[in-house]
């Protein structure tokens, strides 16, 4: 059993291509080093020193983590992790 | 080369001039690795900001998984600046992260004019392109 995890076309370059991945752990936190081991840098492009970063948006099933608990959102077996690029901007 | 169909034009452009002071976003899906936008999708500025545009996550994700479920991807994002001309701000590229969409700017500064123009925006280096609208 595992998380599922969804990435999109911009992260790809760290999963060989791959559109979704496996990963486990109990937080979202703890999910994000598991797949870092086995897809090194991804973690540093959703994470920073503040937490999950503002250019990604990351949800558990179809709700945005930032609603939930951010990194210690807790996640299990059955669950899918979605990473999407936060489309955003401003005029400066 | 942006090629864009009249009526998809005339849509964001209705869609800038509907939301003026705020910024207007949204996207045109179109058949994945085709090129051609096709499927017209005006997003939410979660910011209601003449300033910044954000979609809103939710909506975002919904649109998102019908562009996968269709075979579908983002071959168009458009926003509107209303203050300022029709160029990527550092913001805009700092976010820019689909590299095969073709970044389209609407500027609504001007009552009577709008400035529709298109770019390739691809780790931070921004590429105008010329726009081709056909009937």
């Amino acid at each position: 059993m595992a998380i599922e995890v969804r990435i999109p076309t911009i992260l790809r370059t760290y999963t060989d291509g791959a559109k979704q991945v496996e990963g486990a752990g109990s937080t979202l936190d703890e999910l994000f080093t598991d797949l870092d081991g086995r897809h090194g840098g991804l973690r540093e492009r959703l994470v920073d020193d503040k937490g999950l970063r503002r250019f990604v948006n990351v949800y558990l099933n179809d709700e945005d983590v930032r609603f939930l608990s951010g990194l210690d959102t807790p996640v299990k077996d059955v669950d899918t992790v979605t990473v999407l690029p936060a489309v955003a901007g401003g005029d400066r | 080369m942006l090629t864009i169909t009249r009526e998809l034009h005339d849509k964001i452009v209705a869609h800038a001039r509907a939301d003026h002071p705020d910024e207007a976003c949204g996207v045109i899906a179109g058949p994945a690795g085709s090129d051609r936008p096709e499927r017209f999708i005006a997003m939410d500025n979660a910011e209601r900001s003449p300033t910044f545009y954000r979609f809103d996550s939710a909506e975002q994700f919904r649109v998102w998984r019908e562009m996968d479920d269709n075979d579908e991807e983002p071959v168009v994002i458009y926003h509107s600046h209303t203050a300022t001309e029709a160029y990527p701000s550092r913001t805009d590229i700092s976010y820019a992260s689909e590299p095969q969409a073709h970044y389209v700017l609407v500027s609504t500064r001007d009552d009577n004019e709008t400035e529709f123009r298109s770019y390739r925006i691809v780790q931070g280096k921004v590429t105008e392109e010329p726009v081709t609208v056909v009937e």
